[in-house]
């Protein structure tokens, strides 16, 4: 079971890597966005993988006996994905209105905050 | 009750200036009243921590590794004030008409926000709560970067959201991770915890992963190009409260986990920490040299100021905690000082780039006097503010042995020196190039030349009677990196 949440965690990591290296916009969201996800699925099995034990106890030594799930990162969890989440939509809109406003979608043309020097010596000027 | 003021005020202004929201004057009367007594707290808690030293609170009546835990300290106590006397003269400074921020009816609740945000993550003593805190300053610096209506501000947005959002995920990772590992996600529980004898090997690869996150957050070289990026695009009294306090508080935090959870590591962190203290150092004074744009000049040597700041750290006795603490109040202020100014400078000469402005120092001297104040207290000219921190810190590395690092950030004093000096000359000494072109009368500018006025006297007062800073963060970090660190 661990075996293969660590496997399926590091291929969303990969892919996640890939996409928001990609100079498309909206590829760096989503690629972030799983990024945000694989963090969630690190947190999740931080607290081990125990499959029919509910963790409910009547004493503290229960707990370190049986193999039961930890409750307190599923409540950890539930925190970060309703963040990330909200940060999704957030970044969607961020960058469907950088696109309206930039005219494309490829984050090479974006040039306002840091302007392309004309001069080789001196840097250019923002416009104010 | 008091520990949690510092979130709690914050909190409720934000909720009732979102509720006036169609009130502008009213929204702007209550979000003033917030902060002023945001500062009444701070000033509080800073007199009781100084008599008990340590206000701890437990929060849901749980027993201690468990409860999330909030501790007021010294150190933390002093960011809280910090914190307040910058967020009220924020807000002071936005009445007047040296480019404030477009009075949108999310700006203010977006700056309680953020305030409220970093009095939390300087006051938590949880880890994960930690992590809370930094999404919601991530969140609301991404708010006050988009309520600025314009292509730019979207631009600079996305490019701060990318890579912060990067050293946010790292940090939860490591969380989990840590969590997974110990079992605990208290501070003091967590210092105990990496002290045990079969975590020892793993404990130094969680303590790299939070130490790149932070430096991240912190725009240490070589992460640091987010900053100068995005930051300039804000206006003057908004990029004085962030140029001012985001960075730091990655640094507080650092200072925090390294010297007093995790005290014990490698020499090897401390001596690539240090070496990526001098490089920051070393490229954000570059960076400023190169640039006509007063903003991005003062972006850049924010990174510069950082390096000084790691630099503290990487050194590791209480002597380099008390210099960088010294250091971090003093640049907080100076900083936000600066930026403050340059939005007098943009009001009264027309533009932000050096090359198209001039003449001030005969028809605005209080600002250049004002000027010469906080840019000397950055440089560290004696009896400034910025030449105790300095002094403190390149001391400390001397007595370590470490003189190449002592040497090289004296040498970056200079380059600061030359930034400030081209500032000087090309803002107020040289002739306008289009004759005079001021727009402004004093007036309208008032209240934005008070809080200047204040900030500049509190450089003045800390560069002449150092004493009492001096003692009072020299018993604020006299707990890092102690073998019994609470």
């Amino acid at each position: 079971m661990t075996l293969l949440v660590l496997l399926s965690i590091s291929i969303v990591v990969a892919a996640a890597v890939y996409l928001s290296l990609s100079r498309d916009l909206f590829r760096v969201v989503i690629g972030l966005t799983m990024l945000g996800a694989a963090t969630n699925l690190i947190v999740f099995a931080a607290g081990r993988f125990a499959t029919l034990t509910p963790p409910l106890l009547t004493t503290v030594e229960d707990a370190q006996a049986a193999a039961v799930a930890n409750p307190l990162v599923q409540a950890l969890v539930l925190t970060a994905i309703v963040i990330s989440f909200a940060l999704l939509c957030f970044a969607l809109v961020l960058g469907a209105r950088l696109r309206a406003q930039a005219g494309n979608d490829d984050v090479k043309q974006m040039h306002a905050t840091e302007p392309v020097a004309w001069d080789s010596v001196k840097p250019p000027e923002l416009e104010n | 009750m008091l520990v949690l003021s510092p979130l709690l005020v914050p909190l409720f202004t934000a909720v009732l200036t979102v509720l006036l929201q169609r009130h502008q004057r009213a929204q702007q009367g209550v979000s003033i009243a917030g902060a002023v007594v945001l500062l009444l707290c701070a000033l509080w808690l800073v007199q009781e921590v100084s008599s008990v030293g340590r206000i701890q609170l437990a929060l849901g009546n749980w027993p201690l590794p468990f409860a999330i835990e909030f501790v007021a300290d010294r150190l933390s106590a002093l960011m809280v004030i910090i914190t307040a006397v910058l967020g009220l003269g924020v807000l002071v400074y936005q009445t007047s008409i040296a480019e404030p921020a477009s009075e949108s009816a999310m700006l203010h609740p977006l700056l309680h926000g953020l305030l409220a945000a970093v009095g939390g993550a300087v006051l938590t003593a949880d880890l994960f709560n930690l992590y809370v805190w930094f999404e919601l300053m991530l969140i609301t610096v991404l708010g006050l970067l988009v309520v600025q209506d314009g292509y730019r501000h979207t631009e600079a947005a996305f490019k701060y959201f990318a890579l912060n959002l990067l050293g946010t995920l790292l940090f939860l990772a490591t969380v989990a991770m840590l969590y997974g590992t110990t079992g605990q996600l208290n501070f003091s529980a967590l210092a105990d915890a990496a002290q045990h004898p079969e975590l020892k090997a793993v404990i130094p690869v969680y303590v790299a992963m939070l130490m790149s996150a932070f430096l991240l957050k912190a725009a240490a070289f070589p992460l640091f190009f987010w900053l100068p990026a995005s930051y300039h695009s804000l206006p003057a009294p908004v990029l004085a409260l962030i140029g001012g306090l985001i960075t730091k508080v990655g640094i507080y935090v650092l200072l925090r986990l390294m010297g007093e959870v995790f005290i014990d590591q490698p020499a090897v962190f401390y001596e690539a920490l240090g070496w990526i203290a001098i490089a920051t150092m070393i490229s954000g004074v570059l960076g400023a040299a190169y640039h006509w744009d007063l903003r991005r000049i003062l972006a850049f040597h924010i990174v510069s100021q950082i390096g000084y700041l790691l630099l503290a750290v990487a050194l590791a006795t209480p002597a380099s905690g008390l210099a960088g603490v010294f250091f971090m109040v003093h640049n907080i202020l100076a900083k936000a000082a600066l930026f403050l100014i340059a939005g007098i400078m943009w009001q009264a000469a027309g533009h932000y780039d050096l090359r198209r402005i001039g003449g001030l120092y005969p028809a605005r001297p209080l600002l250049a006097v004002l000027f010469l104040i906080a840019g000397f207290s950055l440089v560290g000219i004696p009896p400034s503010s910025g030449f105790w921190g300095k002094f403190l810190l390149v001391q400390e590395s001397f007595v370590q042995g470490r003189y190449l690092w002592g040497g090289l950030a004296l040498f970056v004093g200079v380059l600061t020196l030359y930034s400030m000096v081209k500032i000087w000359l090309e803002g107020f000494w040289k002739p306008h190039p289009q004759g005079t072109a001021v727009t402004a009368t004093n007036r309208q500018l008032t209240p934005a030349y008070a809080v200047v006025l204040v900030l500049a006297l509190l450089l003045l007062v800390t560069g002449l009677y150092p004493e009492p800073l001096i003692q009072y963060s020299e018993a604020a970090t006299s707990m890092l990196w102690q073998e019994s660190a609470p």
